[in-house]
């Protein structure tokens, strides 16, 4: 097997060194691995973004690659019910593509569907849209970003006519005068991150944080809002009201960069703090307190994440935090601005190149003619054949398995099973199907229950370019090559190209079928190249012209400039490290203020189901648990899963520190030990995702859907809790 | 089905009207609504009238969002002079006559006017304004402007509402209120005089349980003369007697009035095609003239209109009073409670130099009445726990002294000795008090080596004092004897 990635970093096979980042989230942090004798060694390494911190995650990130629960054989069940048993990867491949033949043979292209992740590199998340659209001739593709990014991305595009989580580099962070965090417990979820905002309060800066519970990062607030689940949007129309009242708008900027702004004023006019203080139990003096430090200070920056996000109405809530920055003049203001906290390791870049239903690469809308013709010259097929928007990650997911929906799945960097909503419903659709392939280095809850599981590099193991939360493009370098029986997710894609016939290049104004046997390499190169370099080369062309533009970035310039910030259209043009200082990217140059409304939570308490449920994130773990889970020290410092419960709810349920609870909602139930912490509001109880089976709060969760960004509402829903 | 034909009107224009409005195109489909406003104005906030008043907001930062399209059409300053339930009509000050299928009123109320020696209701003098709309406003400001000295008639909530706007554009204001304590439909006495203390301190100064007698208004300014016999002088009065349902069209086309107009859980009144909402309604015997109950109002009304959910029933919650502006924080709701009551738990806590008084009634775990005066910063909990009927914290002086403790910031940087070796030092690196101690037991000695043999303080930093400390007391009992100790 040949490895693009080795060859393409390094002359020998090996290097006993590599300056590369984290391989978990956004923040990407500057890390440097060491091979020694017997084992990878993880330095942190100093970068502007993570200034020489790394958590507990990122030092025994390298404990992953040589674990005895690391596949290195492809594995196969023979039949619904058997065993999955080690198989070649000829046998592995031959039943995937035999399986997709006859699946699209029987019941049409867009039975195949993929479904791909925020962790893949740009490559990856760039080849897996082309896949999907190219080599499978689905429309049917999306990825967990949609739980993830999805309603910061809409509210994004809608008001500044561009998705780049922070429009400016992280280190504005630390010179903020006011600095609010929406939903954002960055302490637990990115704790370098922290060093900002301790730079923040030792320049006597004030720091406001928004979050239903009193989390390490809220702990570290000047002030801290504490607002009942589903209601950051009435606070911040709130905080718009006081701003207006008060006159902290800033005139002169909604006149000359903004448009909308009597409409959204008329909307704040009945968001008067007293209102709102009864909806959010937010003190109408806090509310006042937290619109002063935001409407008087020098540099103001409103930082949103998950907690605002995950809701039915997250991309609502997202746009009334935009309308406060908007009037307050923050965006494209130096050291001000709005922005969001982008999750996942490739969080922002996967949301760019395509493997998002309605996506190609550089950010573009695969409905857009323009875009299909550019991108389909890209990749040498006519844009007539390249097929229209499908449909969102939880909308595909509940399709499975059923009569109009796809029959097969091939997932890349997900573990659905546990990640995404109503789980058990999830699961049950991924049981239904006649094909579930999974590519994945452990064992995950999703590959348990795959037909065919294809072991794959892990971080250390390949080349490639993520964009952290900063938009910035950074490299990812490989240390050593994958295990014997490993092949990179690129190799794999190649692969699979190539035995479904479509993984050569077709003659310009070629034939009707973009069928076609033929080995890769040669005449034009392979369509599907396994070298990532090749394949960023390509990306590069895609996105050329598109918001995010990657023409200009190379790998040779983000070594040498500590990462590029996108757009970058031009090689000898630099990156663009903070957006809209002259304009935004919207037709008319202005943003746009947008109306919105509170509404009340999809699923509201009653007397059935009586407490407000919030999920979240433990520090030592991260994500589905999948990789964390199985490292001993991640373990050791957060075990299981627990039910955080106020200490006069538990008396009222008669539950004690540590007893076995049962939490139920309409649409299933989940177990774990009560943790009874004074830090939560007495009528909302708070779980963490990560782990599987009983300990599943997913099962729980809900699946009710923002109407534009299609994001689950995983942030409330309403349950019932008891001694179990 | 929807319960009406396709031709909603709705008489009236002000909070509950616009409300209505607004909710209706969303869920009506193809319905034409006709609102008709008697005011020459856009649909306004009333709730901020005094940030009008204390010249905090333009008349442009008080509109609210107008409903539009959809078949909706709004006419500001036409009155409907007639109903005609029979022929499910309305005739309007232009002559119009308009048929509908569904007729809301949402006439709202009017400000009374006392009836003293001097005033006429139907003309009132150019220094002497009530306070209620828009218009009065303009009223009131066009006299306060220049002026020194405004009067306020009512210590009601309304009134003291007028009194801090004026106050705060700097007038000398005096409040005239015929009780002992100012409004005492929602305060004790206590809290009253805490108030009253409260607003003096803002420039409001409040005459108690004196009644008005006359008013004397002429060009070049008013006089109050008070039921002792002492005569105030002012360059304005404003008139805060309270409201009284506007039920004129309603009594006049036949429906069943008794102080308002009487409506059912659907908001329907005696005639099927017609409903009431907003401060015109009573409900359940209850006129409200709040802004809260009129918005739920005009959501049931909506949801049952449309067909959206006809089963939808308006059920009252109770009503929060809230005072809230510069140097004011007042919030009291359901029972004043001013007798003794056994079954009743009380919790009280009062700094009346401060300001502060704070005083919760508790009936079975559940609050039933509660006064907030000051800095209370448990305001926001206790209006949800009121509002929603929820348990009150076992711990009840969270109510009066706000969050419990272990909620407030980062914890106190605990003595190294006192730590217990299995407290967490490091978040991040999950790395314990024991696990420093024992590399420093290994040959640790300065904070590099600390650091790098336990990863402390490598994530998010802000660990490092605690850090240091332990190093600087390691260091410190270095010795032969408790340095055997330590490593025991």
């Amino acid at each position: 097997m040949t490895d693009g990635a080795q060859a393409a970093t390094h002359s020998g096979d090996v290097s006993q060194e590599v300056a590369t980042h984290c391989p978990y989230c956004a923040l990407q942090c500057g890390m440097t691995l060491r091979r020694t004798a017997d084992r990878v060694e993880v330095l942190p390494r100093q970068f502007p973004t993570n200034r020489g911190g790394l958590c507990q995650k990122g030092w025994t990130a390298a404990e992953l690659l040589d674990h005895p629960d690391r596949l290195t054989t492809p594995l196969v069940r023979d039949r619904p019910g058997a065993e999955l048993r080690p198989a070649s990867w000829p046998e592995a491949l031959d039943r995937v593509v035999s399986g997709i033949r006859r699946i699209q043979a029987e019941h049409g292209r867009d039975a195949v569907a993929v479904f791909g992740g925020g962790g893949l590199t740009n490559e990856k998340a760039y080849t897996l849209g082309k896949f999907a659209r190219v080599a499978l001739g689905t429309r049917n593709i999306d990825y967990n970003g949609r739980f993830c990014m999805s309603s910061a991305a809409a509210a994004g595009i809608r008001a500044f006519g561009i998705d780049r989580g922070l429009p400016f580099p992280l280190a504005d962070l630390g010179t903020a005068d006011t600095l609010l965090l929406v939903g954002a417990n960055v302490a637990e979820t990115m704790p370098p991150l922290v060093r900002y905002l301790i730079e923040q309060r030792e320049r006597g800066g004030t720091l406001i944080v928004i979050d239903p519970r009193a989390t390490a990062t809220a702990r570290q607030a000047t002030l801290h809002l504490q607002p009942t689940p589903g209601t950051d949007l009435a606070v911040a129309n709130a905080l718009l009201h006081i701003a207006l009242a008060e006159g902290w708008v800033d005139k002169h900027y909604v006149d000359a960069r903004t448009s909308g702004f009597e409409q959204v004023r008329r909307v704040a006019a009945s968001y008067w703090p007293a209102r709102v203080e009864q909806l959010s139990g937010v003190p109408v003096a806090d509310l006042e307190a937290a619109a002063r430090a935001l409407g008087t200070a020098g540099r103001t920056i409103i930082l949103t994440a998950r907690g605002a996000e995950q809701h039915a109405k997250g991309v609502d809530t997202v746009t009334a935090f935009i309308n406060l920055a908007l009037a307050l003049g923050l965006p494209g203001r130096p050291g001000s601005g709005y922005g969001c906290l982008t999750g996942q390791g490739n969080g922002q870049g996967g949301r760019e190149h395509g493997q998002k239903a309605d996506q190609l690469p550089g950010y573009r809308r695969i409905d857009d003619p323009a875009a299909r013709a550019h991108v389909a010259g890209v990749w040498g097929v006519r844009p007539e054949e390249l097929p229209g928007p499908g449909i969102s990650a939880y909308e595909l997911l509940t399709a499975l398995g059923t009569p109009d929906g796809p029959k097969a799945l091939l997932v890349f960097g997900s573990n659905p099973v546990v990640s995404a909503p109503r789980a058990n419903r999830v699961e049950s659709r991924l049981r239904d199907l006649d094909l579930l392939v999974v590519a994945d280095f452990v064992r995950s809850e999703t590959a348990a229950i795959a037909d065919v599981v294809l072991p794959t590099a892990q971080w250390a193991e390949e080349d490639g370019t993520m964009t952290n939360l900063e938009g910035r493009v950074l490299r990812r370098r490989a240390l050593r090559p994958p295990p014997p029986g490993v092949r990179t997710d690129l190799a794999v894609l190649a692969e699979l190209a190539d035995r479904l016939g479509t993984g050569s290049d077709v003659e310009p104004a070629g034939g009707g079928s973009t069928a076609r046997v033929g080995s890769a390499g040669t005449g034009t190169g392979p369509r599907f190249p396994a070298d990532p370099r090749v394949v960023f080369e390509e990306l590069r062309r895609a996105s050329a012209g598109g918001v995010a533009d990657y023409a200009g970035i190379s790998w040779e310039r983000i070594d040498a400039e500590d990462g590029v910030f996108w757009p970058c259209p031009t090689e000898d043009g630099a990156g663009t490290a903070r957006l809209f200082a002259d304009g935004f990217p919207t037709p008319d140059g202005r943003a746009r203020f947008l109306p919105v409304e509170h509404r009340a939570a999809a699923e509201e308490v009653c007397p059935d189901y009586p407490v407000y449920l919030t999920t979240g994130r433990v520090l030592a773990q991260y994500q589905s648990g999948a990789q964390t889970r199985r490292i001993a020290p991640l373990h050791r410092a957060a075990p299981g899963a627990f039910l955080e419960l106020h200490p006069d709810l538990a008396a009222r349920l008669g539950v004690l520190d540590g007893d076995e609870v049962l939490v139920t909602s309409r649409r299933g139930e989940m177990r774990a030990p009560a943790r009874l912490t004074g830090t939560i509001r007495p009528d909302t109880v708070f779980a963490p995702f990560h782990w599987a089976g009983q300990a599943r709060i997913n099962s729980v969760t809900s699946d009710a859907l923002d109407p534009v960004s299609r994001m689950p509402e995983f942030k409330v829903c309403a349950v019932r809790v008891e001694k179990a | 089905m929807s319960e009406s034909g396709n031709r909603i009107i709705i008489v009236g224009h002000g909070m509950a009207g616009a409300r209505l409005a607004a909710e209706l195109p969303a869920r009506a489909g193809d319905a034409k609504i006709t609102v008709l406003g008697a005011e020459q104005h856009r649909a306004y906030n009333r709730i901020m009238l005094s940030n009008l008043l204390a010249g905090k907001v333009d008349e442009a930062g008080v509109e609210l969002t107008e409903a539009a399209g959809h078949g909706i059409d709004v006419q500001p300053g036409v009155q409907v002079t007639a109903v005609d339930p029979a022929a499910r009509t309305v005739t309007t000050s232009r002559g119009d006559l308009l048929g509908y299928d569904h007729l809301v009123l949402a006439t709202g109320g009017r400000a009374l006017v006392p009836p003293l020696p001097g005033l006429d209701r139907d003309r009132l003098p150019d220094r002497v304004a009530v306070f209620r709309t828009l218009d009065d406003c303009r009223r009131i400001l066009s006299v306060a402007t220049g002026a020194r000295r405004a009067l306020v008639l009512g210590g009601g909530l309304l009134g003291l509402e007028a009194a801090r706007g004026l106050a705060t554009r700097g007038l000398d204001v005096h409040v005239v209120h015929p009780v002992r304590h100012l409004m005492e439909r929602q305060l004790d006495p206590a809290a009253g005089a805490v108030l009253a203390r409260t607003l003096a301190g803002l420039g409001v100064t409040a005459h108690l349980e004196v009644a008005a007698s006359a008013v004397d208004a002429r060009a070049d300014g008013v006089t109050l003369t008070l039921s002792d016999g002492r005569e105030l002088d002012a360059d304005l009065l404003v008139l805060s007697c309270g409201v009284r349902p506007d039920v004129e069209l309603a009594r006049s086309a036949g429906l069943t009035v008794d102080r308002g107009v009487v409506v059912d859980d659907r908001l329907r009144t005696s005639d099927p095609h017609i409903s009431a909402i907003g401060d015109c309604a009573q409900h359940a015997g209850v006129v409200t003239g709040l802004v809260a109950p009129a918005w739920e109002q005009a959501r049931v009304l909506a949801q049952v209109l449309t067909g959206q959910d006809v089963r939808a029933r308006y059920r009252p919650r109770p009503s929060v009073t809230r005072l809230k502006a510069a140097g004011i924080d007042l919030a009291a709701m359901g029972d004043p409670g001013l007798g003794l009551d056994p079954g009743v738990e009380e919790l009280s806590f009062s700094d009346p130099v401060r300001g502060t008084y704070a005083r919760l009634r508790i009936v079975g775990e559940r609050l039933t009445g509660a006064i907030m005066l000051g800095d209370n910063p448990a305001v926001g909990t206790v209006i949800q726990l009121f509002d929603r009927g929820a348990p009150v914290p076992i711990d009840r002086r969270t109510l009066l002294l706000g969050r419990s403790r272990d909620t407030s910031s980062a914890p106190p940087v605990e003595s190294p000795a006192l730590m217990p070796d299995s407290a967490t030092v490091c978040q991040c690196n999950t790395v314990r008090k024991g696990a420093l101690v024992r590399c420093w037991r290994a040959g640790a000695r300065s904070m590099d080596e600390l650091v790098a043999g336990t990863r402390a303080t490598t994530g998010c930093g802000s660990c490092r004092d605690a850090v240091e400390g332990i190093l600087g007391w390691l260091s410190a009992i270095d010795t032969p004897e408790t340095a055997e100790e330590v490593a025991a």
